[in-house]
Formats: structure tokens, sequence, C-alpha cells
């Protein structure tokens, strides 16, 4: 069992004469497409104008905490832009990044069939999604909302006078975008793989949003119900969280957290599906344990929804319901361990090569650990007493969210890019990008776990004078790591039209969208595929190869 | 040497090699214990991810294409497999039962911690000594005393954090919250309010003060304002007319108070509940919450006519009717030491009075 297999000579590649991309032209024609890959570019163009926006916030919040005393902005202002921050990055990049994006492109071609189940819906959840944006930007723009992105009662009831309404229903409204693409997937899955295409043939990608969309259609109902609860308290004044009328102020928490728990898993979870693409494609091997792998997204989904009460410990829970949440977030940990490990197995004995996209994924090992491990410290009860609501969760979950996804999701970008551009990005410039990123995350987010055991509590608008030299070191790696992000918006960008032409399998990879022409056809492929192997079996493809070569000679 | 690089950067070296802490002071007798646990962790986070960083790393060098062209297909293996599960799983149980331990020492009082109340409110914290003293964002405590807090806040949510002493606990709006801790070295530390609580959040921040004993003594003599919060109590009993059904008559509407802090109730419903600080209060505000078997639930509700300090001196004067505290006054006030309450709670006349002895 042994697989030989040389990039192919992409000289003679030619982009296909006819694709998803030119079959029709005009504005009206992507407004109004049900093609799951014009939606998948529509909501990449979306999510990265809210990236960038959401960036713009965290580079005045970097800013801001540069000097202890506040010097930039004002308190009220400063707790707008964090909020601003939160909002934008957790609902309206993190939230739909992978799936919204390369799971749309990909996810109908992966199990074999010409569109998701339902494309109008689809679509919907685009427009959906545009008008959440749109209500957000109106709340940035007259006035901003300054209740931090949890939301919390009765701060968000009773005691604030900013935009609190128009924001709930934006992130109401955004949570239906993403539950018509969880529901997309879930019935695409079931019902519309191709003859052949089994489930342990799936390749892990689809297995891991599998799980997402289950959590993205059980979890956000309960978030749009908590969030309808705050502005009809806010409104009338029904008093659920209003402990003057009997209500009970941390049942908004219970509420809010069941949802954004699993919320976390719904933005990972997706993201370890693009790594163990990636790392299987560039070590040309079949992942290391493919059943493990798969089952440890279920058992994620799962475990994911009865933890949310380890944001709680310190808020007065019962004792003995706080053993019980720290004993399943434990148990949570597990799985994302395996992962990691089989990750790792999968390289050896491997024929590894070093592309951009598998530079982002080892990235995403190396961060995504550290994110993992330090939060089972946060889990584990007596010290998350210290250490919850310091910087040291700020760190911890954006090495999870940050490190881990979004280098996933570059990754993801990088790899699937020839596929949905037909174009190659510019190899030598990406690399450096990956590794710039990977350098500037670790500058700005490592002082902060010293910064979080020290005792520095998150959303501060000023802070005593002795945590500052750590706070310029990370403002420092802020202005690195925003050079990495910046850098990939202009090269990806020229190479929608200088890039090299890319052909239909640059990578060699097994996966089903790489055996049609890159930029696809419509409709996908020319006849329904039968799948005969499973998923990352190189000495198919290298069998392919060969036969394909002997028929043109 | 500074004429050579600008002036900033020079403030900034001088800083950093001035000011660079990594780790916080360890003032409290939790401090050691917590710390313990942190490194315990990072031990088992550097292991973790050296497997990984080594693994990836030996794999990439071994494994490269230009050294192994060939790949070789493994299905996978289910002992390593369950190898990297068990192993993991047994250090997150450690860590999980450690964590536990740590937690209920933490938030479980010894039974002869001295009482003080913290009401958090934007953006202030108000500090309540039974003996009367009243303090804005500063807590003065004692050393080698264990003390306990019992937190409410009168608005948002908050959250009183010590990070020399490693405890934290959120003031919740209409709950009562307690945790304890015990300083061991005197000194001036930070105290935070960790919870966003709105515009001036970051300011909501004070210090505590943990001072030798005698200067503890001597700073709650000079900072009394002359009515300990029980007295202070004692005259909203009265205003509030609290006294012309709890008058302890033989035909009075409402139960006897004396001795009622602590003691077991049987509530209408037939159920058995303790008498705490967050019984006392619920009651004062919502009477009907816990109706006691006995008694007609005709006692009409405080809400909003009394603040949340107000509480607090209606349950501290509650609480002291279990002794005779007008007796402890007295010899007190003899003495010439108007706080007595808490300092040094084993020494009063009444030995069950200590507060929070009770507390299930």
């Amino acid at each position: 069992m042994s697989t030989i297999v040389s990039l192919p000579d992409q000289s003679t590649a030619r982009l296909p004469k006819v694709s998803y991309l030119n079959k029709e032209y005009g504005l009206k024609s992507w407004l109004l497409t049900g093609d799951h890959k014009r939606i998948a570019v529509l909501y990449m163009i979306s999510i990265t104008f809210f990236f960038f926006i959401g960036g713009a916030m965290a580079a005045l919040i970097r800013l801001q905490l540069l000097t202890p005393y506040g010097d930039l902005l004002a308190a009220d202002t400063y707790n707008k832009v964090f909020t601003a921050h939160g909002l934008i990055m957790v609902f309206f990049f993190l939230v739909p990044s992978v799936p919204a994006t390369i799971g749309n492109f990909c996810i109908p071609i992966m199990v074999g069939a010409k569109d998701l189940a339902f494309p109008k819906i689809n679509l919907l959840s685009w427009y959906l999604y545009v008008a959440a944006g749109i209500m957000m930007i109106c709340v940035l723009t007259f006035g901003g909302v300054d209740t931090g992105w949890t939301f919390t009662t009765p701060l968000s009831t009773h005691y604030l006078n900013t935009n609190v309404v128009t924001a709930g229903l934006a992130v109401f409204v955004a949570g239906f975008s993403s539950i018509f693409t969880g529901l997309n997937f879930i019935v695409t899955i079931h019902r519309m793989r191709a003859p052949g295409m089994t489930w342990f043939r799936l390749p892990l990608f689809v297995w891991s949003h599998y799980a997402a969309s289950i959590l993205m259609v059980l979890g956000t109902p309960v978030l749009a119900i908590t969030l309808t609860l705050v502005v009809l308290e806010r409104t009338i004044g029904i008093g659920v969280f209003d402990p003057t009328r009997g209500g009970d102020p941390l049942l908004f928490q219970h509420l809010f957290w069941f949802y954004s728990h699993p919320a976390v898993y719904i933005m990972i979870l997706p993201g370890m599906g693009v790594i163990s693409e990636v790392i299987s494609t560039f070590s040309r091997k079949r992942v290391f344990g493919y059943t493990a792998v798969a089952f440890s997204s279920v058992a994620i989904a799962v475990f994911g929804f009865f933890v949310w009460a380890h944001h709680m410990f310190i808020m007065g829970i019962s004792n003995y319901s706080a053993l019980v949440f720290s004993l399943l977030t434990m148990l949570v940990a597990v799985p994302s361990a395996i992962k990691i490990f089989n990750w790792a197995a999968t390289l050896y004995k491997g024929s590894i090569t070093f592309e951009t996209p598998m530079l982002y994924a080892f990235g995403f090992l190396g961060l995504f650990t550290i994110g993992g491990l330090t939060g089972v410290f946060l889990g584990s009860l007596g010290m998350d007493i210290h250490l919850t609501e310091t910087y040291f969760i700020v760190a911890h979950f954006h090495f999870v969210m940050v490190g881990g996804m979004l280098m996933a999701y570059l990754s993801g970008v990088h790899f699937w890019w020839p596929k949905i551009t037909g174009r190659m990005y510019p190899e030598g410039v990406s690399r450096l990008a990956a590794v710039i990123t990977f350098v500037g995350f670790i500058l700005t987010f490592f002082p902060q776990f010293v910064l979080g055991y020290l005792g520095m509590p998150r959303r501060y608008a000023a802070y005593p004078p002795e945590f500052q030299v750590l706070n310029v070191f990370s403002s420092a790696g802020a202005s690195v790591l925003g050079i990495g992000y910046l850098l990939p918006l202009l090269y990806l960008t020229w190479s929608l039209k200088y890039g090299k032409i890319a052909g239909p399998n640059p990578w060699q990879a097994t996966g089903l969208e790489w055996q049609i022409q890159s930029p696809p056809l419509t409709e996908n492929f020319d006849k329904t595929p039968i799948v005969t192997h499973e998923a990352y079996d190189y000495d198919w493809l290298a069998n392919k190869t060969r036969n394909e070569v002997t028929t043109v000679g | 040497m500074q004429h050579f690089i600008s002036p900033v950067l020079w403030q900034f070296l001088v800083k950093w090699l001035t000011h660079f802490a990594i780790f916080p002071p360890e003032a409290s007798s939790i401090a050691p214990y917590a710390d313990a646990l942190y490194f315990f962790l990072i031990f088992i986070s550097v292991i973790g991810l050296g497997a990984v960083a080594i693994l990836v790393t030996w794999f990439s060098i071994r494994y490269r294409q230009s050294r192994n062209p060939v790949a070789t297909q493994i299905e996978g293996s289910t002992i390593l497999e369950a190898t990297w599960t068990i192993i993991p799983l047994i250090l997150f149980m450690i860590t999980f039962v450690w964590g536990a331990l740590l937690y209920f020492r933490i938030y479980s009082p010894p039974p002869n911690a001295m009482n003080i109340y913290v009401v958090g409110k934007q953006w202030m914290w108000k500090i309540e000594h039974p003996g009367g003293q009243h303090e804005i964002n500063a807590l003065h405590i004692p050393i080698n005393q264990p003390i306990q807090l019992t937190l409410i806040s009168q608005d948002v949510f908050h959250s009183f954090s010590v990070p020399a002493f490693r405890v934290k606990r959120e003031a919740i709006p209409g709950r009562y919250t307690t945790v304890w801790f015990e300083a061991t070295r005197p000194g001036v530390y930070h105290l935070f309010c960790t919870q966003y609580c709105g515009t001036l959040h970051s300011q909501m921040i004070g210090w505590v003060y943990a001072m030798k004993p005698d200067d503890y003594q001597a700073w709650a003599a000079g900072s009394t304002s002359g009515h300990s919060l029980a007295q202070n109590g004692e005259r909203l009993f009265a205003s509030l007319g609290c006294n012309s059904c709890h008058n302890s008559t033989p035909n009075a509407h409402g139960p006897n108070l004396a001795s009622v802090y602590g003691s077991h109730v049987q509530l209408a419903n037939g159920q058995y509940t303790t008498v705490d600080d967050a019984f006392l209060r619920d009651t004062i505000l919502n009477p009907t919450l816990h109706e006691v078997a006995g008694y007609a639930p005709i006692m009409p509700t405080y809400q909003g006519q009394v603040s949340e300090d107000g509480l607090i001196d209606l349950v501290e004067y509650i609480k002291r009717l279990n002794s005779n505290y007008r007796i402890d006054q007295t010899i007190d006030n003899s003495a010439g030491q108007p706080v007595q309450t808490g300092a040094t709670p084993a020494g009063t006349s009444a030995p069950p009075l200590a507060p929070g002895a009770v507390k299930p």
C-alpha cells in the first residue's frame, strides 16, 4: 500500500469555457441565484467586509490599551468598541465563516449532489445575514451599543440607553440565517448523497459540518428566544429577568450560554473539518483513525450542549451543579485531544509538503492545543475562580477562536481558492503571511495569559499602570497580526486576475470536488458520480490518474 | 544612554525592567493552593503541547516529501487511539478533582469567619462592617483571621475580585452570595470589579488593606460611625413598623424573631428550611415567597421601601436578636470599644453569635 503522487503540470491548464462564474452575467444573476457556489461567494464577500470592520474595532481596543489611563477613547466609547468587536466577530464572522462559505461551496460537491437540498432557503439565509448586517451597521452608526456581546441582564434591560433592541434583533435575524444553513446541510447530507457515498465514505469535512449543523439547528432557537425576552423586558417590562418583579437575572445567563457555549463548537467544528482535509492532502495519506475523528465531532456536538454553566461557576449556582458541569467540561475536552493526536499521527509515514494551507493547519494545531488546554484550566472549578473574567479568558477564547478557527478558515480559503476561482494564489507571499499571522498571534495573546493570572480584569477601558508592559507587547503583536490579515486580502484579490491557472486538481486531493473542473460547472457534475472508494483513498486517485493518461495516450 | 534611543522606548525599557511582574503576590491562605493547581496545569499543558510539537516537527522532518516520496497508507490504530484517549482523560480527571476540592475550600467559609457586607453599585463598592465602619472602594481587614464577605448588588451584576487572594465572587442583584479568605501578609492589594457593569466599569476598583490585628483594632476604633449595623437595623425595624406584628407578644400576628436566625422553620407547604441571610432578605421584600406555617400571609411587601443597605441593617439586627445584643453593646461601650463584632468574635460574651456560624 504505497502511493506516488506527483503534482500535475499546471502550465498546460486552461480555464474551462463554461463555469458557474461565467454561465450568467450581471448583478441580478448573482443576487437571485440559487447556486450554492455563488451564494458561498456572496457570503465570502460579506463576511470579509464584517471581518475587517471587527478588525478595525480590535485595532482601536489595542491602541486604547497601549496606555494605562485610557488616553484614546472615553470609557463609554471603549465599551461600544469592544461590544461591536465581539458582536461582529462572533455573529457576523465566526459563526458563518467556514460553514456559509467553504461549507456552502463544497458540501454538495463532496457528497456528489448538484446543489443543496433547498437552494432558495440557502439564498434566503444570505439575505437574512445581509439584513442583520445592515441592522448592525445601523446600530454602530446611530450611537452604538455597549452591553458587551453577552447582553447580560439587568445591565442590558434596565441600565443602558443605547441601541440594545436593534442590536438584539440584528443577532436574532442573523441567528435565522445560521439555522437555515444548518438545516440545508443536514437535509443535504442525509438525502442527497451520490450512489455509493455511504456515511463512512464521507470526507471528515462533511462529518464536522453535520455535527455543527445539529448545534445550529438545536441551539440557535434558544438564543432567539433569549434575545426576544431581553427585547420584551426592555420594551414592555415583562420581568422574566428582573429580580424586583420576581424574575431571575441568572436565568438569562443560563439561556444565553445554553446557545453560546455550543456556539463555540458551531464555530470550531467546521474548522476542524478543514484541518482534516488539509492535513490528509498535504501528507498524501488517509486521516489516521477516520472513525474516531468522525465520531469525536459528534461527541463534541452532544457533550457541547451540557457544559453551559461552566460560564457561571462564580455566580452562585449551587456547588453541586458546578461539580457536574466541571466534570462534563473535562469530558468534552477529550474528543478534541483525540482529534489533535489523530492529526499528528496522520503525518506519520506521510509524504509531507508545506504549502500555505498546511502551514496554516500547523498553526491551528499549535494554537488550538494551547487554547484547548487553557480551557481545562478554566473548567477546573477552583482555578476558574481566579481566572474567570480576567484577560486569561480573553486569551483562551482568542486562542481557540482566532488561533483555531481563523487559522482554519484561512487554511481552507487558500486550499479551496483554486477550486473557487480557478486560479492559484501566489505561494511565496502567502507562506510569509501564514508565518506572520502565527508570530503576531502568539505575541498578541500570549501576554494576556500572564495578565490574566496577574488579575487584570477584562473589558477595562483603563487599568493599573503595572499591567502596561504586557499590554504594550500585546498591542505590538496586534499590529503584526493586522499585517498578517491584510496580506491575504491583497494577494488573493490580485490572484483573481493574475494568479496562475490552477487546473482541476492542483493538490492531487481525493475529494469529489477535486475531480471536476475548476471553477466547477453550475450543476457541478456532468453526470451523477458513482462512488466506489473510501475518503482519502490516494491509491484510487493514483489509479484514476494513470488510467486517464492511458486513455489519452 | 537615553540619548541614543527614543525617550519613549527608553521609558518603556526602564519600566519593563523595574515593573515587570508575571506573578501576583500570594497574600492569602488559599493562594498557595491555587498556585499549586496552576503549576500542575501548566505542567500538563507543557507536556501535552510538547508532545504535539515534537510529533509534528519530527514527522515533518522525517517524512517530508523530498525524503519520503512515497506515503504508506495506515488505517489507524485502536491501541494508540485508546492511549491518547485515556491518558488525557486521567489527567483531566485529576484536574477535575483537584479543582473541585479547591472550589469547595474557597466557597465554604469556616464557622469562625468574621462577616463583612459588600454592596456593589454602579460604580463603587460599599463595604459595611457590622461594627458600623462604612467604606467605599476600600476594605480594611485583619490578617490571620478568616473573613467572610456577604455580597449583593443593588443594580447590575458586579464581581468582587482580589487577585492577591485568588478569590472572586459575583455580586448578584437580589441575592446574597458569600466568599471567604484569610489574609496572611500585611499589605495593600488590588480590588477589582471583574464583571462588566456599564460605563465606568474600569473605575470600580479599590484597595484591600490587610493589617496586623493591632493596627486593625486601631483603625476600627477610629473609623466607626458610632452606630453598629444592628443598631441601625433596630431603628429601621421600629420606623417601618415591623414591631407592630413581630413583637413577641402571645397574640402577635407575626412570628417572634428572637432566635429565629439559623433555626429550622416549617413552611406552609410542609417543607422545612433554614433561616439564613437570604431567607430574611427574601421574606422582607417578598413575604409570600416563603410562607411560614401557622401564620396568615398578611405581611405587606417592603419592595422598593428599603435599600440594600437598609436590608443588611435589618438582617444584621435580626441576627443579633439571637443573643441579647444590647448587653454586648453596653459591655463594649463601657469598655470604650465601639467595635466588638467580628474582630474577635470568640471573645464576645455570647459565644453562639458568631456571624455565619450557623449557616448551612
